[in-house]
């Protein structure tokens, strides 16, 4: 494999990991916060072990995140060398009013929530996890709207003097749609995962008939917030969809698996198979006008197919070509006046230009079929694309059905009558992560080819280092990554095994279970 | 002055404060870490002085990931040639610093003393690796590293790993172990009683000493070492095009800026007299506070001499001196500048506000007797 193969699987390898953690810090510390709030308001001590014992798992999790993070942003440095200097100027001030914002406040006060019991007044405490939680998730908020910019390249300029893109309005790099509809599905999806963790634990010590009481509550709290999550994560989704449909068209017909423009309003392929050699996708069953209603939220405006958008990418390549020329001429004299014309008529397309490198070194006396070749390669991998996105909306699904269920039967408080929901619930543990992950496949690799979508393409945004460095480096990533995993697994299994410290009598006004004896005393 | 070359300037500086706070802040539970094994003669002594940091290293870590970002978002080039012509350095830096947090958070978490004294190891490696790493870099940089870049400004870096630990690195690398060795012995000192804290002043002395003799080493070996000027550039308010300008090498260069301005020997002068102070205090064996802050102070004075030596160079180039990061040429646009600055004006305070208030609800030593009541709370 060459350093642009190895580089990708690196940093795919490092942020897929990176974010099982990451989901469910964010989930966490927002039920974390809700179980202290009703401490601090009742006073009652059980939920101050909620707390606590939730708050270990955190801390097991939360750890692996930080661990995993310092990754991320070195890997831009070390394998992305050539995109940090090209797009640093914009990309580089969210991670560091990331870091000024949001980390520091979540890693300065997340000591203070596991050290801080006894030296800390309950609202103090409460201060400090809420601090936690704000951090955690302006966190996400901050590296959202990098990659938001990343997927819809809004508020920058090209720079020839400096060979690089530079911000000529930050304010639209803040409000870029596609960032703000991203954060909040994101977050929301890390309180679906955050939610299940809670409720499969907890429905693994109702069907061991272990520590009922918090299980009980537990239950409750994560079934209600994540019934709002998952309703959330949907919606919010589709609004994703609206959005893509507009800014990245060619991940749209990648997600729909459409190679062919459609009549509006365009049908919605709900399973299929996309053959990327032949273009088409076989095998299909469409629900009628549903993708136009997704994508356009009306009846009558045309979705682009994958063959005419690469058509139309074609022309941007051949006119990159030029923008291409010219800045070389531009680079060796800044005052030729014939060629600055050239470029500035052709530079919205540079970057499809850029596309022609790895195909063409030369890039200007790129042939028809070269131009065709790299128009082609503006396709992200349609069946993996295909495939991720339907799973995680199926999962969607699943889960609001699922909330929903637990939802209810926590209202009339029977949520331990059915064994059957809680062996549902148990096993349901895996699958929130499967759906996060899927999300940010379906994100990154309907990207592709582009680390800037239309502005750098991938193959060049990578150091110039020996294709050997990274997979050395990717070794030693998975060596300590995979021992780290087994370590956390099983730190984390013990943990649950434990289970919460102080053993409560189940209450009788929270369950109207069998179970339970009525005789039982309340606490 | 420009309005450009003025918010370089205040980013050449702010780039000097989160290396100073990294080094403080972070430096005192590298070195925490690196003592916890020596000082720590039994599994509750070493939790002690695990637990003096436990609450805070988390905090001090960002300090870390903020200089990072910072150096992304100011200084582009920077970012891209230091990290991917280090390549190695930086990843034995990320494995060193992915296990710290592990090792802090997990070690006390079973009784098995093979899996405690496993962590310990991982926790000493955590801390000295990248006290090791840093101080190498800042040699490095001091002599220049082969680098250049094409017409579309792509980078070629034609350095080795085993390059980076040359003579003059080493020495550097041995300083930064040594000072942050001060510093968290310093630290340790303030944060626990009796027979800890006098091995940790003990520690902290020899560091010191070692501290002192090292960096007046250094000084001697710099005054030998080419340097770089830059004989011609675009210009302070110029767009960052690192290629239009030229460099020359000359013989004793890394002591220009001294000579061009007498002032600036304040610097290296503070480090070596805090040093001396540190070590007076230590021998005093009182006023455990006031010997972190001027340890603190002499770790800052030996990263700023660091920095006045450089100036205006953040990166000198050794195989193209041309090519070199200039502070004038490698900056970002203008408004980016602008826009950080205003969120570090706004966050930084804040950051020093409720850090202090952390510092200030956990004041008080730990001690054994602590650790092993809470044994389940405490790392």
């Amino acid at each position: 494999m060459d350093v642009v193969a190895l580089s990708r699987l690196q940093f795919g390898l490092t942020a897929l990991y990176h974010f099982l953690f990451v989901p469910l810090t964010l989930g966490l510390a927002i039920l974390l916060v809700i179980m202290e709030v009703v401490y601090v308001s009742t006073g009652r001590t059980i939920w101050r072990d909620m707390v606590k014992f939730w708050g270990v798992l955190f801390g097991i999790n939360f750890v692996m995140g930080v661990a995993t993070g310092i990754t991320m942003e070195f890997q831009f440095g070390t394998n992305w060398a050539y995109y940090s200097h090209y797009v640093g100027d914009i990309f580089g001030a969210p991670l560091a009013i990331e870091g000024l914002m949001a980390f520091f406040l979540e890693a300065t006060f997340v000591g203070m929530f596991f050290f801080g019991w006894d030296r800390l007044s309950k609202v103090q405490h409460l201060i400090v996890t809420v601090m936690v939680a704000v951090g955690t998730n302006l966190s996400a908020l901050w590296i959202l709207i990098a990659n938001g910019w990343m997927q819809h390249p809004v508020g920058a300029k090209f720079s020839m003097a400096t060979m690089s893109m530079q911000v000529s309005d930050f304010s639209a790099v803040l409000m870029n749609e596609n960032a703000q509809d991203k954060f909040v599905h994101t977050v929301a999806a890390g309180y679906v995962v955050g939610s299940m963790f809670m409720l499969s634990i907890s429905a693994m010590y109702l069907l061991m008939g272990k520590h009922r009481a918090i299980a009980l509550r537990s239950m409750t709290v994560a079934a209600s917030f994540g019934l709002a999550s998952s309703l959330a994560v949907v919606s919010l989704g589709d609004a994703s969809g609206f959005t893509i449909a507009h800014d990245q068209p060619m991940k749209m017909a990648a997600i729909e698996g459409m190679w062919q423009t459609e009549p509006a309003p365009a049908s919605f392929n709900i399973v299929g198979l996309p053959d990327q050699a032949t273009h088409v996708t076989r095998d299909a069953i469409h629900i009628p006008y549903a993708l136009g209603l997704i994508a356009t939220h009306s009846t009558s405006t045309p979705i682009l197919g994958i063959d005419q958008l690469v058509q139309q990418n074609a022309l941007r390549v051949a006119s990159g070509a030029q923008a291409y020329g010219a800045l070389e001429s531009l680079r060796a004299n800044p005052n030729d006046a014939a060629a600055l014309s050239i470029f500035n008529a052709h530079e919205p397309d540079l970057g499809y230009g850029l596309l022609l490198k790895t195909i063409d070194p030369v890039v200007t006396d790129a042939t028809p079929a070269q131009i065709q070749q790299a128009a082609w390669a503006t396709v992200p991998p349609v069946a993996t694309v295909f495939w991720s996105f339907r799973i995680m909306v199926g999962l969607g699904f699943y889960f609001i059905a699922l909330f929903a269920t637990l939802f209810y039967r926590a209202c009339t408080r029977r949520l331990d009558t059915a064994r059957w929901l809680l062996w549902l619930t148990a096993f349901s543990l895996p699958l929130p992560w499967i759906a996060a992950e899927l999300g940010w496949t379906t994100a990154e690799v309907g990207r592709q080819p582009w680390t800037i979508d239309g502005v750098l393409p991938t193959a060049l945004s990578v150091s110039s280092v020996p294709a050997m460095n990274v997979a050395i480096s990717i070794a030693a990533f998975v060596i300590i990554y995979s021992a780290l995993f087994v370590v956390e697994m099983f730190l984390m299994v013990r943990t649950i095994r434990k289970g919460p410290g102080q053993v409560h009598p189940a209450p009788i006004f929270i369950t109207r279970s069998p179970i339970v004896p009525a005789s039982q005393p309340a606490e | 002055m420009n309005t450009y070359e003025i918010f370089r300037l205040i980013w050449w500086a702010i780039l000097g404060v989160l290396l100073i706070g990294l080094a403080v802040m972070d430096g005192f539970d590298l070195g925490a870490a690196m003592l916890s094994p020596i000082i720590g003669k039994t599994d509750s002594e070493r939790r002690v002085v695990i637990n003096t940091v436990g609450p805070v290293w988390e905090g001090n870590q960002v300090w870390l990931i903020l200089g990072g970002g910072a150096i992304f978002a100011a200084w582009p080039m920077l970012y891209a040639v230091a990290f991917s012509g280090f390549y190695f350095a930086m990843l034995l830096l990320l494995m060193a610093l992915i296990l710290r947090p592990v090792g802090f958070k997990y070690r006390s978490k079973l009784q098995s003393t093979a899996w405690r004294n496993f962590w310990d190891a991982a926790l000493f490696v955590g801390g000295l690796v990248p006290a090791l790493v840093y101080g190498v870099a800042f040699g490095n940089v001091l002599q220049g590293v082969p680098f250049t870049f094409d017409n579309f400004l792509r980078i070629s870096y034609t350095g080795t790993f085993l390059g980076l630990f040359n003579p003059f690195a080493l020495l550097c690398g041995i300083i930064s172990v040594s000072m942050l060795l001060m510093h968290g012995g310093a630290y340790v000192a303030c944060k626990t009683e009796g027979e800890i804290r006098a091995r940790a002043q003990c520690a902290a002395d020899i560091a010191a000493i070692c501290t002192i003799i090292l960096f007046a080493m250094a000084g001697v070996w710099a005054a030998h070492i080419n340097f770089y000027t830059v004989t011609s550039f675009a210009g302070t308010g110029a767009p960052s095009d690192m290629m239009a300008k030229t460099v020359s090498r000359t013989a004793g260069g890394l002591l220009a800026n001294y000579k061009a301005l007498p002032i600036t020997l304040a610097v290296p002068a503070i480090a070596f007299i805090s040093a001396l102070f540190t070590l007076l205090l230590l021998r005093r064996a009182r006023r455990p506070g006031l010997t972190f802050i001027t340890s603190g102070l002499t770790v800052a004075a030996i990263i700023g001499t660091a920095g006045v030596s450089l100036f205006p160079f953040l990166l000198p180039s050794s195989s193209d001196p041309g090519a070199s990061l200039i502070v004038w040429d490698s900056s970002s646009g203008l408004l980016t500048l602008q826009i950080m600055l205003v969120a570090t004006i706004i966050f930084l305070p804040l950051i020093l506000l409720y850090t202090s208030w952390i510092y200030y609800v956990l004041r008080g030593p730990v001690t054994v007797a602590h650790i092993e009541s809470n044994d389940h709370s405490v790392y």
